[in-house]
């Protein structure tokens, strides 16, 4: 394991413990009492499993999980970013069937092997969308009856 | 032999054809690498909250059946397993279908499953109304031990780390007491107001299951596996029968191997699969040949995979404890029909319950015979562009997550746990004791709380929880199952380097 993994573990299972830790705190400060009895059972046990591994990392005894590779993370955070603003903003902001139909073109777009200068690759990714939007708006909307918010667009 | 007397309700023409979609569907998915038979499931859901709770569970119990046998297709054809289950396929199909012989290894891998899979229904039909007659008897502390047995069970032999495992495990039993708890009438943890009606099953499944494997497809980049789809030449089935029930002791193997597995929460079938090849390679007279495109490797894998289907629903059936992910994806299907399996589920829904198992009867035989005809097509499906499968399975994930409720609350929800279990994961920690934690964490609580008000007003807490054959038993079985965890382990560390594990894990993920 590299030190790169090694300072990744750290991080995760620092925040992992950190996080075990404001859940126990709050188990045992919050009231009524009653209703914390499981929780603190649980978050005892977390807090505790959390620590163990964060001291583990910190000793560099981690023995699993390879942690994120620069490469890996490069090509991710593209994509990654398209989905939490399609998720996080545009499905409400621009409509549903809108915004899928934008993230899909553009995730598509960002990671179809063919070549972006050709103009075929580009119809290509427009009918597989169209055909995408259209199976959706098919199962969804008139299938399953589900009402999604439409906002400024359709 | 009540069984039969629902086995009509299978053919009306709403659940038969249910189930035809069902098998070939979960065939051309389960072919799709990076589809997995839990997360095919999980994205089906949604789908099915228009039907009626059988039809729902047909179709979801055809999917679950036959995504595991169709990830042989992408085993055989492509070497790519289309699901961890058919890792152990892959050695000696694909080298078949190198051979020329791949039209044989996907007879042999649909016919082997389809017995490896009915014997595994058979279990689950004779087996489950047993076990139900006993779990009627359990108590509050029995049923809350079973709900921690669940997820210690699953955390400690599902994880490549025992403490990651009982973590996850406790992340989820924390993620489920979020939200309004009903009987003290207080509100806990609700830090968003996405969460106030607490975190809803569902989404919470498509997003652990279907966002890790979108965001590992991101990580691909804009590579092209351009994996070669090997031809297929015409085999008479008629030899692929005969050759099957030749090497039966391959398919014995294979087929008890599976089963028993099955039943045992947690180890699903990527481990039945290499289980039962390894075993058949130690019995076989021809032990040198595997490896090499024998036939009996194929026979053993794939009925062993198949084999532990029906058992992994025996727990849940019984005890409302899924025994797999894929299970408790399933345990979410019922939930939202408003059914709660158990040890009165079969007197109380003997039509949903049965129509579903003898469903899963049938699916296995509509499997084998729809398989050897799409496997072609399953294979073409399997070299979609990870592009569009990345965006299709977002855009599937949002809709799904936002039609069960009509909330965009839950569709943050997804994206939220999707997006921290990809990086969970990326450091160790693993999906299914998490969502295991976070079905039975409501079960585990309620009794614990029923259980301790029962305690107070008779022999104290200490002595309800921890007295009793039955609850020594539970306490022992999870006490075991870290123990052997914790011993493979130190042993698995002995004699492993830190190299050797770190490449295992890429291969596997």
């Amino acid at each position: 394991m590299t030190d790169l993994p090694r300072t990744q573990h750290i991080a995760a299972s620092g925040l992992i413990a950190a996080i075990g830790i404001s859940i126990a705190y709050i188990s045992f400060t919050q009231e009524p009492a009653d209703a914390f009895i499981f929780p603190r059972l649980i978050a005892s046990v977390f807090a505790v499993l959390a620590v163990w591994t964060f001291v583990k990392a910190v000793l560099g005894r981690t023995k699993v999980g390879n942690g994120i590779s620069g490469v890996a993370l490069r090509r991710m955070l593209p994509g990654l970013g398209v989905a939490i603003v399609y998720i996080y903003w545009a499905a409400k902001a621009l409509g549903f069937y809108t915004a899928t139909g934008a993230a899909f073109f553009v995730l598509l777009s960002l990671y179809d092997p063919a070549p972006h200068s050709d103009i075929k690759s580009w119809l290509k990714r427009i009918l597989i969308t169209a055909g995408f939007m259209a199976v959706m708006y098919g199962l969804f909307a008139q299938l399953l009856n589900v009402f999604t918010p439409r906002e400024i667009f359709f | 032999m009540e069984f039969l007397f629902y086995l009509g309700d299978v053919f009306t023409p709403i659940n038969f054809g249910l189930l035809l979609l069902g098998t070939v569907g979960g065939l051309i998915l389960g072919a799709t690498p990076g589809l997995s038979p839990t997360m095919a499931v999980a994205l089906l859901i949604p789908f099915t909250f228009k039907l009626e709770p059988q039809q729902g569970l047909i179709l979801l119990g055809a999917a679950y059946t036959s995504t595991v046998a169709g990830g042989a297709v992408s085993a055989i054809l492509l070497k790519i397993p289309g699901a961890p289950a058919n890792i152990a396929t892959t050695l000696d199909g694909h080298t078949m279908a190198t051979k020329g012989e791949g039209a044989k290894a996907l007879q042999l891998s649909f016919l082997a499953s389809a017995v490896g899979g009915l014997f595994g229904v058979f279990l689950l039909i004779f087996l489950t109304p047993v076990l139900a007659g006993w779990a009627l008897a359990f108590g509050p502390s029995h049923l809350f031990w079973l709900a921690i047995l669940g997820v210690t069970v699953i955390g400690t032999l599902d994880s490549s780390s025992v403490v990651k495992g009982l973590l996850s495990g406790c992340i989820g039993l924390w993620l489920a007491t979020i939200g309004f708890d009903d009987i003290m009438g207080a509100q806990r943890f609700i830090f968003h107001p996405s969460v106030s009606g607490g975190i809803n099953v569902i989404p919470a499944l498509i997003g652990l299951f279907a966002i890790p494997q979108v965001i590992t497809m991101f990580t691909k980049g804009r590579s092209s596996e351009d994996a070669e789809v090997i031809s297929v030449e015409r085999h008479p089935i008629r030899l692929a029968f005969i050759e099957v029930f030749r090497r039966k002791t391959a398919l014995a193997i294979g087929t008890l191997t599976g089963s028993i597995i099955g039943l045992i929460p947690g180890v699903g079938g990527q481990i039945a699969g290499l289980v039962a090849y390894d075993q058949s390679k130690k019995f076989s007279r021809e032990s040198e040949k595997f490896g090499t495109g024998h036939s009996e490797g194929v026979i053993a894998a794939e009925s062993a995979n198949n084999a532990m289907v029906g058992p992994s629903l025996v727990p849940l059936l019984t005890l409302s404890i899924p025994g797999s992910p894929t299970a408790a994806v399933l345990l979410g299907g019922l939930l939202i029909h408003g059914i709660f399996p158990g040890p009165d589920l079969f007197m109380n829904y003997p039509q949903v319950a049965w129509t579903f198992i003898n469903s899963m009867l049938i699916g296995q035989i509509l499997m084998c015979v729809l398989g050897l005809y799409i496997a072609g097509l399953a294979a073409s499906v399997a070299r979609v562009p990870h592009a569009v499968m990345a965006a299709t399975v977002l855009g599937l994930a949002v809709f799904g997550s936002y039609s069960v409720q009509n909330s965009m609350g839950d569709v943050y929800v997804m994206a939220t746990l999707g997006i921290a279990m990809y990086f969970l994961e990326r450091f160790g920690f693993s999906a299914a004791p998490l969502v295991l934690g976070l079905i039975l964490g409501p079960i585990a609580e309620a009794n614990f709380i029923q259980g301790s008000m029962i305690a107070n007003a008779t022999v104290g807490t200490g002595a309800y929880f921890f007295t009793g054959w039955l609850n020594w038993l539970l306490i022992l079985i999870v006490l075991a199952s870290v123990s052997y965890s914790v011993w493979m382990e130190i042993t698995a560390r002995r004699y492993t380097t830190k190299d050797d594990a770190v490449a295992k894990e890429e291969a596997l993920s």
